[in-house]
């Protein structure tokens, strides 16, 4: 899709504006920012600064009021509901802070489900599952549901989904949020492992900045723009 | 696609199966919707194949002829009687019909040693039997110079039997009757009651002329009683009787009759319609718990769509679309209601053969209204499910994921 050689994301003068008239809300104030593909990066920045409104809007949750925004050169804004679901279906990957599996459902099953609206088949599904089970370290647990499961393991199961369908980025939201030190850690040296081995491109948004370490950089936001 | 529809059934049926018993209150109206309109509907049927079948044993194809107007009419008492000629003419000249019996009947009470009874003689001849549809389980009909003579045998049902003779062989003794004894020659077979409620059993049949002379004390015919041949239209032969009996009876052309054909098909038709508009009747009734059981379901499907909203987020994130989500819910929704659809019929079923045998009116299994109970569920499932489905689908998958 897109052009050859075009960033897999590019935003040029992306803006976001909340409500209308006096209840007018500028979350985002004109957005410059290129991601490469193979690219880890940290998002950081204070609460309200806009980091998780431009988060939205590079995961096709959101659409840009202004500018422009270059999913490998394929423009996002003005696109459909459906159309950004299949754009999230076919090369995004989420993972949450708060994991956001679905509960009384197996590991396995939470996995398999991005697979599910793709139209795997039931076989393939279960195969593609398991490896990316196995990738993160889970092999052996896929049959319990996520609440016999600690939140290291939850988050992991989450990031397993999030890489079954072999996307093109992984956008994480405070990965680590709601971990202790040495779980942060696992999950971290696990992302930075998928980002070196599988090449995946990562960007994830964090306020720690011993976890925006294990990033190849970072950008800042402050007030709805990017400061550096 | 096909992958995706049967993963949402699976899925379906996984949700059910983790809230059982709120499925099963959810979908509580659906049953007794379907329950109640199946079950009432092949009740009222039974009823009215139970009225058919009785009205078919007293004889098909049966036409009576009375004095009077109409049922009951107002002039009845003033219009002259039948004879036995009249019945004689009718035999003579309509041919479309297969036999023709005059009878006259008396309230009498029949006295065997310390027994009596109070029962309805009627007079007539052996014509009165294949007309009726009657036979003879003991004993023999009529001889012609019995009918002939006006002796004194009678034929008699089975109440009176046993009334006034127990255990006791009737066949070829006597009873008595206001001043004459009579001898009982035959028993008619057994019919039970008719589905007007009067008990077919408790008559006696004597010769017509015995009963005019000893019991009415005229040569008066009440009612003439005639069977059309099978194939010969029904109302080409009432046309014909009434023209004979108005040219016997004198009547100018601008006068009614003063006497009536019944038709015993037009008496069916006429009790079977009365059932059946109670049937329908009942049947919309129990109609409107289906609507009402609908209702439950968005409600509850609703709750579920609330519930489950973070659910819905993640479905979203990870890339389903609109349709799918609605899908999802519209699956849920209609699996529900037609496993209620279905409990409901197996539960009309076991009622509806119950009730069969409690009131005693035959079981008649009627697949159309099972299969419209059915589907009529499934659309409520589709109804009632589109709604809060749609609600699921148009969720903003970042509010969604954010709601707690």
């Amino acid at each position: 899709m897109g052009s050859a050689g075009a960033p897999l994301i590019e935003l040029k003068g992306v803006t976001k504006v909340y409500g209308m008239g006096l209840s007018e809300m500028h979350a985002l104030r004109g957005i410059d920012l290129t991601i490469e593909s193979g690219d880890f990066v940290a998002v950081m920045g204070p609460s309200g600064s806009g980091k998780s409104t431009c988060m939205n809007i590079l995961g096709c949750l959101d659409t840009p009021t202004a500018g422009s925004y270059k999913f490998a050169g394929l423009e996002v804004r003005g696109l459909e509901r459906d159309q950004l679901a299949r754009l999230r279906r076919n090369y995004i990957g989420f993972v949450f802070q708060g994991f956001n599996l679905l509960s009384r459902t197996s590991a396995l099953e939470n996995v398999e489900l991005p697979l599910l609206y793709r139209g795997v088949s039931s076989a393939e599904r279960k195969e593609a599952a398991m490896k990316a089970l196995n990738l993160v370290g889970l092999t052996g647990w896929e049959k319990h549901n996520p609440n016999e499961l600690s939140g290291g393991q939850q988050q992991r199961v989450a990031i397993a989904r999030a890489i079954v369908t072999h996307p093109s980025v992984l956008f994480a939201d405070e990965p680590t949020g709601n971990l202790d030190s040495a779980r942060s850690i696992e999950i971290m040296e696990l992302l930075t492992q998928l980002n070196k081995e599988n090449g995946i491109t990562v960007v994830m948004v964090t306020h720690e900045p011993d976890m925006a370490e294990y990033a190849k950089r970072s950008v800042h936001f402050r007030d709805g723009l990017v400061v550096s | 696609m096909r992958i995706m529809l049967f993963n949402t059934i699976l899925l379906a049926l996984r949700e059910i199966r983790r809230n059982v018993l709120r499925s099963f209150l959810t979908v509580l109206g659906i049953v007794i919707g379907v329950a109640a309109v199946i079950t009432l509907v092949t009740v009222g049927n039974g009823t009215t194949e139970q009225v058919t079948q009785q009205i078919a044993s007293m004889g098909n194809n049966m036409l009576i002829l009375t004095t009077g107007k109409r049922m009951g009419g107002p002039d009845r008492s003033t219009a002259p009687a039948f004879s036995v000629e009249d019945s004689a003419a009718i035999k003579r000249e309509v041919h479309s019909i297969a036999a023709v019996t005059p009878t006259a009947s008396s309230s009498v009470t029949v006295v065997n040693g310390n027994e009596n009874w109070q029962t309805t003689v009627t007079g007539t001849d052996n014509e009165f039997f294949p007309i009726r549809n009657r036979s003879i389980t003991s004993g023999r009909m009529f001889e012609e110079s019995e009918i002939s003579g006006g002796r004194s045998v009678c034929i008699i049902g089975e109440t009176v039997r046993k009334e006034l003779f127990g255990a006791q062989d009737p066949l070829g003794l006597s009873i008595r009757m206001n001043n004459f004894s009579c001898k009982v020659i035959g028993l008619l077979d057994v019919k039970g009651q008719s589905s007007m409620g009067s008990d077919q059993d408790d008559t006696v049949v004597m010769p017509l002329k015995t009963v005019q002379r000893r019991l009415t004390g005229s040569k008066d015919v009440n009612m003439i009683q005639i069977s059309v041949k099978d194939g010969e239209s029904t109302s080409d032969a009432i046309s014909d009787i009434e023209s004979v009996m108005r040219e016997r009876r004198h009547l100018s052309f601008n006068e009614d009759n003063n006497f009536n054909v019944m038709d015993m098909k037009e008496i069916t038709q006429m009790l079977t319609s009365t059932t059946k508009v109670l049937t329908a009747l009942l049947g919309a009734v129990a109609a409107v718990s289906l609507l009402v059981g609908g209702i439950g379901i968005m409600n509850i499907m609703l709750v579920s769509v609330t519930e489950r909203t973070r659910e819905i987020g993640i479905r979203l994130a990870i890339g389903a679309m609109e349709r799918e989500v609605l899908l999802q819910f519209l699956v849920e929704a209609v699996v529900l209601s037609s496993l209620g659809g279905i409990i409901g019929i197996i539960i009309a079923v076991i009622a509806s053969l119950g009730i069969s045998t409690a009131i005693n009116v035959p079981y008649v299994f009627d697949g159309g209204v099972v299969l419209l109970s059915f589907m009529f569920s499934v659309a409520v499932g589709i109804i009632f499910g589109y709604f809060p489905a749609l609600k699921a689908a148009r969720l903003d998958p970042i509010d969604a994921l954010r709601h707690e």
